[in-house]
């Protein structure tokens, strides 16, 4: 067995976009994600960070086959995934979950909260020990709802309380990795901390491993082990999360970092921001040499040729960049 | 003292079949020119509906509004609450103005960008159309929109998310407002680009000596901007302070949890966060009491269940420092200090 529960290797994702149809349009490609490299070790949280439009939902979506990748390849569980049938991968998904972003939008309005999660069993085959509904309320009560809710509809909840029922949801078969695509974006400060604890007490218990997709780099930074920074469709840096935090060695991460409020008036009245200036480039057209050049503050005239690999600088942490800051 | 705007128990309620939604209740807060007040809240605590009240945005037909907010004018003080619709209308853009957290859904998408500023500034001002387009691309051009000249001429959907709001920031400024209430501006941006927007909204502010409300929900933003800060719960103001007090000699426990239950990017090593338990509370049926005793921490050191039966009042317990706590300044101070030891 392997040490790692997913490997990616040169994933690549494009989205064809308009082609041809009654006006004609020129037929261009989004590069939504363009040669990603990530490792997850079984029973870690390794967190995925970027501005919207980096590709880091993406990732996730095609990590977990809800997209076809494009090129690269995806091991899960010592298993070779990437070029699986869909009625093939049905028996590899009770492996792997999703919590998705908004739980307005992934809870069906119609149905009960009973019969949301026990889908998950009826589409796998699954009989549980002790019959469904058992298994049902269990799961409710193992992310702090009321078991005897389960004949509910999801209007009846809360934001927070409808995250929960998506995680109930997802550990329905007892998976080993955890996809989670913004799981606490959508929900108030204070209940923000609760959902975020119930992830950390479950990973705990049941041994999960995450792959923690976010753009709040606090949040990140606080459930990650490790951390991969993306920006346009490419891995900028990448390293454990304390070393990442303190020691931000690219350019990009430097600069978010610093765009990070902290609650801490006193602090941010001194504090040195890099202003990054404009926006994003589109990713159907990115700019050659490093993506990053059109908004970096040290750019040189390498940056704007020269396509910056992804290279070891020390054990833990990799980056793509020609001019590396120095290491704190 | 006077201060340049003055709410004093603003209340908003709306008539619904299932009961009175009492959004805001007995709201009072103030703000200066040249002065930035951070009012921050969860969703539902009444932060921007109150705030919408100022600007008088609200349908008076399904609104119940009381209390007063009164702007000191050099002309004489006005009471925007109780003043006509046709006067509020004529200070509506002139001296206050709003800008919103959606930047797409509050520019029309028929119009350039340049034609909707001009619109805001033909309102006040005398000139011919091509007046008012001269006058969009210097606003334009103020907020840091590079080509103005060319980028007047197009339309919202042309813009990035940074750059709508930089278009909404104009399009409020172009009438040299004397207070802009900014409800969520970053919100819907990223990191990177938000830290263009407040740094932005700083400068204008300076240039300006404006009086900003910003409206949000992240306490990063606010200790970043704010030199005020009023927390809401439930529609009240539970704590109203400096923004150094707020944060750190915070009397109010629904603040006090608030700062606790978010992690800091500048603080590395897993611990674990303090949530405030439960749910925010139902506006329609608040509870009896202080609205944050079911989920708080520190009701249990209030005797005879009062923290269920009174509610209390917004009351100034140190210098410039009000809060809505049956516990002593004192003492909730020392509780917070021995936790924080454990």
């Amino acid at each position: 067995m392997s040490e790692n529960i997913l490997e990616v290797t040169n994933l690549t994702k494009y989205f064809n976009s308009a082609s041809g149809g009654i006006f004609n349009r020129k037929k261009g490609v989004v590069k939504a994600v363009d040669g990603v490299t990530i490792k997850v070790r079984r029973g870690e949280t390794v967190g995925l960070v970027g501005e919207s439009g980096c590709g880091k939902t993406t990732v996730g979506r095609t990590v977990i086959k809800l997209y076809e990748p494009t090129n690269g390849q995806i091991i899960f569980d010592d298993q070779d995934i990437t070029n699986l049938k869909r009625r093939e991968m049905k028996s590899i998904r009770s492996k792997m979950q999703m919590i998705f972003q908004d739980p307005f939008a992934s809870l069906n309005p119609r149905h009960t909260v009973g019969t949301i999660i026990e889908a998950s069993f009826t589409i796998h085959g699954v009989k549980p020990v002790g019959g469904t509904k058992k298994a049902v309320g269990e799961l409710l009560e193992r992310v702090g709802l009321n078991p005897e809710h389960l004949n509910r509809f999801p209007h009846e909840f809360s934001g927070g309380q409808r995250q929960r029922i998506g995680i109930a949801r997802a550990l329905a078969l007892t998976p080993k990795l955890i996809v989670a695509d913004e799981p606490v974006s959508a929900l108030d400060v204070s209940i923000q901390a609760q959902v975020i604890n119930l992830l950390d007490d479950l990973q705990k218990e049941l041994g999960l491993s995450y792959l923690f997709v976010a753009h709040d780099l606090s949040v990140v930074q606080h459930i990650s082990d490790r951390v991969l920074v993306m920006y346009l469709g490419k891995v900028m840096e990448e390293a454990k999360t304390s070393e990442l935090f303190l020691s931000p060695r690219h350019p990009y991460t430097k600069a978010l970092l610093s765009a990070v409020p902290i609650p801490d008036p006193q602090l941010e009245r001194k504090r040195e921001r890099i202003l990054l200036q404009g926006d994003l480039p589109s990713p159907m057209n990115p700019p050659p040499g490093c993506v990053f050049h059109t908004r970096c503050w040290k750019v040189q005239d390498k940056c704007r040729v020269e396509v910056p690999q992804i290279i070891q600088i020390a054990p833990n942490h990799s980056l793509a960049c020609h001019f590396p800051e120095p290491a704190k | 003292m006077t201060k340049f705007l003055e709410v004093n128990n603003l209340s908003v309620g709306f008539p619904t079949p299932d009961g009175l939604v009492k959004a805001a209740n007995n709201v009072s807060y103030s703000v200066d020119l040249g002065e930035t007040l951070a009012i921050v809240g969860e969703s539902g605590s009444g932060k921007s509906v109150s705030n919408l009240a100022v600007m008088g945005l609200h349908n008076p037909i399904n609104t119940q509004i009381s209390g007063s907010a009164v702007l000191n004018l050099p002309t004489g003080p006005v009471d925007v609450i109780t003043a006509d619709t046709e006067v509020v209308r004529r200070l509506r853009g002139k001296v206050m103005s709003m800008i919103f957290q959606d930047p797409m859904s509050a520019l029309h998408p028929y119009y350039s960008v340049g034609d909707q500023i001009a619109e805001a500034w033909s309102l006040y001002n005398e000139g011919s159309k091509k007046d008012g387009l001269k006058r969009a691309q210097q606003m334009l051009d103020l907020v840091g929109i590079p080509a103005a000249d060319k980028r007047v001429n197009e339309f919202p959907h042309q813009f990035s998310g940074g750059m709508r709001q930089r278009v909404m920031i104009a399009m409020a400024l172009v009438n040299n407002p004397s207070l802009l209430i900014a409800d969520e501006p970053t919100t819907a941006l990223d990191v990177t680009v938000q830290a263009q927007i407040l740094s932005l909204l700083k400068d204008l502010q300076k240039e300006f000596n404006m009086a900003i409300i910003l409206i949000t929900h992240d306490l990063g933003v606010v200790a970043q901007v704010a030199d005020r800060v009023s927390v809401m719960y439930g529609g009240q103001v539970v704590e109203s302070a400096t923004a150094d007090q707020t944060f750190y000699k915070s009397i109010q426990p629904y603040t006090i949890g608030l700062l606790d239950s978010i992690p800091r990017v500048d603080i590395t090593g897993s611990h674990r966060l303090r949530s405030i338990p439960g749910q925010p509370p139902s506006l329609i049926n608040l509870p009896a009491g202080c609205a944050f005793a079911p989920r708080c921490s520190f009701a249990s050191e209030v005797t005879d269940n009062k923290c269920r039966v009174v509610e209390p009042e917004l009351v100034e317990k140190r210098a410039d420092h009000f809060a809505r706590c049956h516990i002593s300044a004192e003492q909730l101070l020392d509780i917070s200090a021995s936790r924080a030891g454990k």
